[in-house]
């Protein structure tokens, strides 16, 4: 009996909907993905958010979000917000720390810039 | 017209530990209908449909809670449930006597003669 009607349900509730096709392509983990994922387990680790907060942040980032980010960017997107909520950084030093990677240079070797060991010498 | 699945309980207990389940292996449920907003575990194609519990899994934190910087507590017994496809889809099921199992929170569940 499929007796439920729409009314409430949230978007990234898809169970059961018409798929559409399925993408079947596969790629390898961008470096930056991989530090995307690292740093969930660190930051999840040390007690910031679970992954049900990441979950949450993702789901209220709406249907657009679905369709016009990839998947680290969603989670890089979620894991900031669960972050910022969780009072391990503000988001003025969050800017600041952007404007001061950004200007290191437009390509990601040089955003990355010297390494946290070698910028405490 | 409801269907339901048959179930084996598992022969061994749950493999985490449980304070009291309400719900025992083999017991007809109805997942609790309708909408809330925040973050549910509990799939939308399932609300108001009935099945049987195939297992305890164990108490866990509230999913509910934990996704708000929450602690969880109290934990809550989840349970493995089964539906058979032509509770969940009716008319549309594919193959009627197939069966999904979801892992379900017992606050979510009610005794499925319940009013």
């Amino acid at each position: 009996m499929t007796d439920n009607t729409e009314q409430g349900r949230r978007w990234h509730d898809m169970g059961g909907k018409d798929a559409g096709e399925i993408a079947r392509g596969e790629h390898d983990f961008a470096l930056w993905e991989k530090r995307v994922d690292a740093l969930m387990r660190l930051t999840s680790a040390k007690g910031y958010f679970t992954v049900d907060g990441l979950r949450r942040a993702i789901e209220d980032m709406g249907e657009d979000a679905f369709e016009t980010m990839i998947y680290y960017e969603r989670w890089i997107a979620s894991i900031t917000q669960n972050l910022i909520e969780s009072n391990a950084f503000t988001i003025e030093e969050l800017n600041q720390r952007m404007e001061e990677v950004a200007a290191r240079g437009p390509t990601y070797g040089e955003a990355q810039g010297p390494g946290e060991m070698e910028r405490a010498e | 017209m409801t269907v339901l699945p048959e179930v084996t309980a598992p022969p061994f207990p749950p493999p985490y530990p449980t304070r009291g389940a309400r719900f025992a292996p083999g017991d007809t449920v109805r997942v609790r209908p309708g909408a809330a907003p925040g973050h549910m575990r509990t799939p939308w194609y399932l609300r108001g449909h009935t099945g049987r519990v195939e297992r305890i899994c164990g108490d866990f934190a509230n999913p509910e809670e934990l996704a708000y910087h929450r602690d969880g507590g109290p934990a809550r017994a989840l349970y493995r449930v089964r539906f058979t496809m032509a509770e969940v889809w009716g008319e549309a099921a594919e193959r009627a006597r197939d069966t999904v199992d979801a892992e379900i929170f017992e606050h979510w569940l009610e005794p499925a003669d319940a009013p």
